[in-house]
């Protein structure tokens, strides 16, 4: 297959792609979302990132579900598979296992990914199965027109629960963290800059990278995410997390966050405060405790996490599978088909 | 020659020859009976014999030791002559406990011959299978010809020098009984010498004892008097050629591995653990010197998607289940009609609704097949008749997927998977070529273009410069597969799916009618009936009675052919083992009135019984 340089799973075949441009990933299709949806933004993020990658065009698939954010692969113009609710990952396991060489990436919602098809979200995680994996996350069901998700807040009003919902929400990362995904990240809709480098960050990453972004749905979940993605509160209520970088945020960084015992705590840094016990981040730790513990910091008492909460390296399912086969062609010498029919036991009859 | 065991046991004739035995192993399901009749089986079939044979196993892994659910059976019919299922009756019944002899003496052939272990037959293990006497004692058995033997003592005896438990060496017991059998039978031991070194080489006390309990059994018989005849059975006249013998699932999985082969592709397995299925993925997990990639996936359902994604990237793509497996991943199928992906769903038919009889055979998922999907969903359905037909249907079932760019059903059963059979196996190059032409000019490139012959759209592969294009499971439009909700697109899509899988008709070999094409009574089976069908219509014609059948391995679309054979017959009469699905198509298709005969019992037919009813109409 030519040279095989891998960039998250995308593997360049022949010389890297002449110069491709945002353009190029832009498909004929009408875009079809509500006008003020958070997916144009991040529509838009991943088609400008896509050419920076060094994957030929016709090397990567859009997989998805079913929901609003599941249209994503028909304005993509790359391979793309629209399938049916919650089943995105097993049809992106499947293709990558039959063709490792592909860049594969599923985008679905918190409907999609966490309801319907949660199973199958933990499973392709577990097995770190080289897939990108988007998951827009909205708190809401768009396409059925509003009712609540598994993301929803507790005792919010929807058309389904109209005296407030009694369903306790599920945390995306932590779910993803749970099931030992290898890349787990989080990034929204509102700062494109972020989401850009965290589809990077995704895409370079070799093996399962789930990426959770916060969505606005205008029509059906207006301003979800506004009390912390609003420019003049946004400094004050995330904390962007860095690898080897101590967890400071406010204007100014003026906060910071330390550890008392197991319990995380804000603390003020005044006038040029030091730094120095704060809480350092570490996205390598090969045990997810730290990253799992951030995931439990949540507005208001804590600022919301924004970056990567894990990135550690570990062999990949289609890789390993590869390589059984590699192994078995090499120890079994060349594909005897007629051994394989005649078994290990014959007798004749004779005419 | 006699043809009856009934007739046999005359003092001072050692030997003497048979048409054919049927025996059935019974044990309690830590007795090994499957390995005992798997291991007379293959010596059966490597002196020669014509075999079938009906694995019967509980669906509880371990039941309490002695009780009546915990009982396993293996029965085998071996032949000189030409065989099709693993017999009606059994001639001969070795129990192992009063469970086993509880369970199955009421199948043995009046005057047949039953082998019991004597020592099993404790207060304990009667009260287990409810006896509230020894029926060894009681009389009850005098329709039959009993042979009591200690063995569980015979065999700890012969035992006594080894290094082994007493756990251990009861576990021995099943060489002992066999050793006995292949006395009785007049079977070589050398296959199941072989086989024990092979299997227990890491353990040589272990070979040696089991060595040492299979040679007691042997010499028992052929010392003590109980025994004053035994039995030859000749080589059966099959066509000449080079045999081996093969279960249902093993064909199957080869017959996948051979087609994936000859289209030159990736063979690539999506699969969920179930019963009677499992062991499609375990034979196929052991290929991978073939390029087979096998994923156990967490569900029904991820098994499914996995099968559609590697057939999206251009691999064979198969997947595998029974019933139960088979509705979970119905969404899935109709996502692969709408894409018009080939995916090969094997369903290995086991008694249902619900969990039903996991270990049990039916034919009761003939209409999921057909119509278990939302919309109009028309997927080609094959069938294989026996187990080694398992093989060509693998071929088949590729071969219309490919070609025709749809999933296929393929719709085995319980029988058929476990049953075992001689197959006189192919060459590769006999085999059909399988290559597949994927589109590769971005030129003129629609992802819903026609093959004007077969109606198929393009497979267009993931890695193609200038092929990128998106399917999905919304309605597509004709040509362009962009999405599209007009009513005369959506009309003339759903139209154009059933055409195109009608057409399969023009790719199938014609359908070939045992017997003469008109007459009395026609009898149509499909699947694992063949054998009991087709016995049973032999039969009836040495009786000069005018009956003919015919057996579809082709169930969607049926063979072109088959109209007009069904208006040659003054009726028709269709077997299953189920409430009559076939009929049910065979009327709503062909306005015939077809009969039923049907048995819904978890067992295959049985010939006797069906040719009684086909003779009652003629
Ligand atoms: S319903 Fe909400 S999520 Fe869906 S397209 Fe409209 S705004 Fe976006």
């Amino acid at each position: 297959m030519g040279m095989n340089t891998d960039v998250g799973g995308g593997t360049a075949t022949r010389e890297a792609p002449a110069s491709l441009s945002r353009k190029d990933f832009v498909s004929d299709q009408e875009v079809r979302w509500c006008p003020g949806c958070g997916d144009y933004a991040i529509l838009a993020q991943v088609q400008r990132v896509m050419p920076t990658l060094g994957i030929p065009r016709e090397n990567i698939v859009f997989i998805s579900g079913i929901g609003c954010s599941s249209r994503f692969p028909y304005y993509m113009n790359t391979y793309g598979f629209h399938s049916i609710h919650g089943r995105a990952a097993t049809l992106a396991t499947g293709l990558k296992c039959a063709r490792p060489e592909l860049s594969v990436w599923v985008v679905t919602g918190d409907g999609d990914g966490l309801s319907i098809g949660g199973n199958h979200l933990i499973h392709a995680l577990r097995r770190n199965v080289d897939l990108k994996i988007l998951l827009f996350n909205n708190r809401i069901y768009g396409l059925t027109k509003g009712q609540y998700s598994p993301t929803s807040e507790f005792g919010k009003k929807t058309k389904s629960t109209p005296l407030g919902s009694i369903d306790y929400p599920i945390n995306p990362v932590q779910v993803a963290l749970a099931a030992e995904a290898t890349f787990v990240a989080r990034s929204f809709d509102r700062d494109l800059n972020h989401l850009a480098h965290i589809v990077e960050r995704a895409a370079a990453h070799k093996g399962s990278a789930f990426v959770e972004i916060y969505q606005n749905c205008n029509i059906f979940n207006d301003h979800a995410f506004e009390h912390f993605t609003e420019k003049d509160v946004r400094d004050d209520r995330t904390v962007y997390l860095e690898h080897g970088k101590p967890l400071v945020f406010g204007r100014g960084g003026d906060k910071g966050i330390r550890l008392r015992g197991l319990h995380p705590e804000v603390v003020a840094l005044g006038d040029g405060g030091s730094t120095e016990e704060l809480l350092v981040h570490d996205e390598r730790a090969r045990d997810a405790s730290l990253a799992y513990l951030l995931s439990h910091l949540d507005y208001p008492e804590y600022p919301i996490p924004l970056g990567v909460f894990r990135a550690i390296q570990r062999p990949t399912l289609e890789t390993m599978m590869q390589t059984q086969v590699d192994q078995a062609v090499q120890k079994g010498g060349p594909r005897d088909l007629d051994a394989l029919l005649r078994g290990r036991e014959t007798w004749t009859v004779d005419a | 020659m006699t043809t009856d065991i009934r007739s046999g046991a005359v003092a001072g004739k050692p030997r003497e020859a048979l048409d054919a035995v049927t025996i059935r192993f019974a044990g309690d399901s830590g007795d090994g009976m499957q390995l005992t009749g798997t291991q007379f089986t293959s010596t059966s079939a490597v002196v020669g014999n014509d075999i079938a044979t009906l694995p019967d196993f509980p669906a509880e892994i371990r039941a309490p030791a002695g009780s009546l659910p915990g009982v396993s059976g293996f029965q085998l019919h071996f032949s000189s002559r030409d065989i099709r299922t693993p017999g009606d009756e059994p001639d001969v019944l070795v129990a192992m406990n009063p469970a086993a002899l509880k369970v199955n003496i009421g199948d043995l052939l009046e005057g047949g011959m039953v082998i019991v272990d004597t020592d099993a037959f404790t207060k304990g293990n009667l009260a287990k299978a409810g006896y509230d006497h020894n029926p060894l004692d009681s009389g009850e058995l005098s329709r039959y010809r009993v042979f009591p033997v200690n063995l569980t003592t015979l065999n700890a005896n012969a035992l006594a020098e080894t290094t082994l438990s007493k756990k251990e060496r009861d576990r021995c017991r099943n060489l002992f009984a066999l050793g006995l059998l292949y006395w009785l039978f007049d079977r070589p031991m050398e296959k199941t010498v072989r086989w024990i070194q092979d299997k227990f080489g890491k353990r040589p006390e272990v070979a040696d004892a089991n060595l040492r309990a299979l040679r007691a059994g042997f010499n028992y018989a052929d010392t003590v008097e109980l025994f004053t005849t035994h039995y030859t059975v000749d080589r059966a006249r099959l066509e000449p050629g080079t045999y081996r013998s093969i279960t249902g699932n093993e064909a199957t999985a080869l017959g996948f591995i051979a087609a994936a082969h000859r289209a030159g592709k990736t063979l690539f397995y999506g699969s969920y653990p179930i019963t009677p299925a499992s062991d499609i993925l375990h034979e196929l997990s052991m290929h991978k010197e073939f390029g087979v990639k096998t994923f156990q996936a967490e569900d029904e359902i991820a098994a499914m998607g996995s099968a559609i994604g590697a057939a999206f990237g251009g691999a064979i793509a198969l997947t595998g289940t029974s019933g139960p497996g088979l509705a979970l991943k119905s969404e899935a199928i109709g996502l692969a009609v709408m894409t018009e992906l080939p995916v090969v769903i094997v369903d290995v038919q086991r008694g249902g609704p619900s969990t039903g009889l996991p270990t049990k055979t039916e034919q009761a998922d003939l209409l999921q097949a057909f119509f278990g999907r939302n919309g109009e969903c028309p997927v080609p359905v094959v069938a294989p008749a026996t187990p080694a037909d398992c093989f060509s249907m693998a071929l088949e079932a590729v071969r219309i997927a490919t070609t025709y760019m749809t999933p296929v059903l393929y719709l085995s059963d319980g029988y058929l998977a476990n049953g075992t059979e001689p197959w006189r196996f192919p060459t590769t190059e006999s085999l059909p070529d399988l290559r597949v032409e994927h589109w590769t000019r971005a030129e003129g490139f629609m992802p819903y273009l026609r093959d004007q012959r077969t109606l198929a759209r393009p497979w267009a592969l993931p890695g193609t410069p200038g092929l990128e294009h998106r399917i999905g499971g919304l309605e597509k439009a004709d040509i362009t597969g962009n999405v599209c909700y007009d009513p005369d697109n959506h009309h003339h899509m759903v139209s154009l799916r059933a055409e195109k899988v009608a057409r399969v008709a023009e790719s199938l070999p014609p359908l070939e009618v045992f017997g003469p094409p008109t007459g009395r009574v026609l009898v149509v089976g499909w699947g694992g009936t063949h054998g009991a069908i087709t016995s049973a219509v032999e039969r009836l014609r040495e009786e000069g009675l005018s009956v003919s059948s015919v057996h579809l391995r082709y169930l969607n679309p049926f063979q072109k052919e088959l109209g007009e054979v069904l208006g040659g017959f003054d009726k028709v009469l269709v077997p299953e083992i189920n409430l009559g699905q076939l009929r049910f198509l065979l009327r709503a298709r062909y306005l015939v009135d077809a009969l039923g005969y049907n048995r819904v019992r978890g067992k295959p037919l049985k010939i006797h019984e069906l040719a009684g009813h086909i003779r009652s109409l003629v």
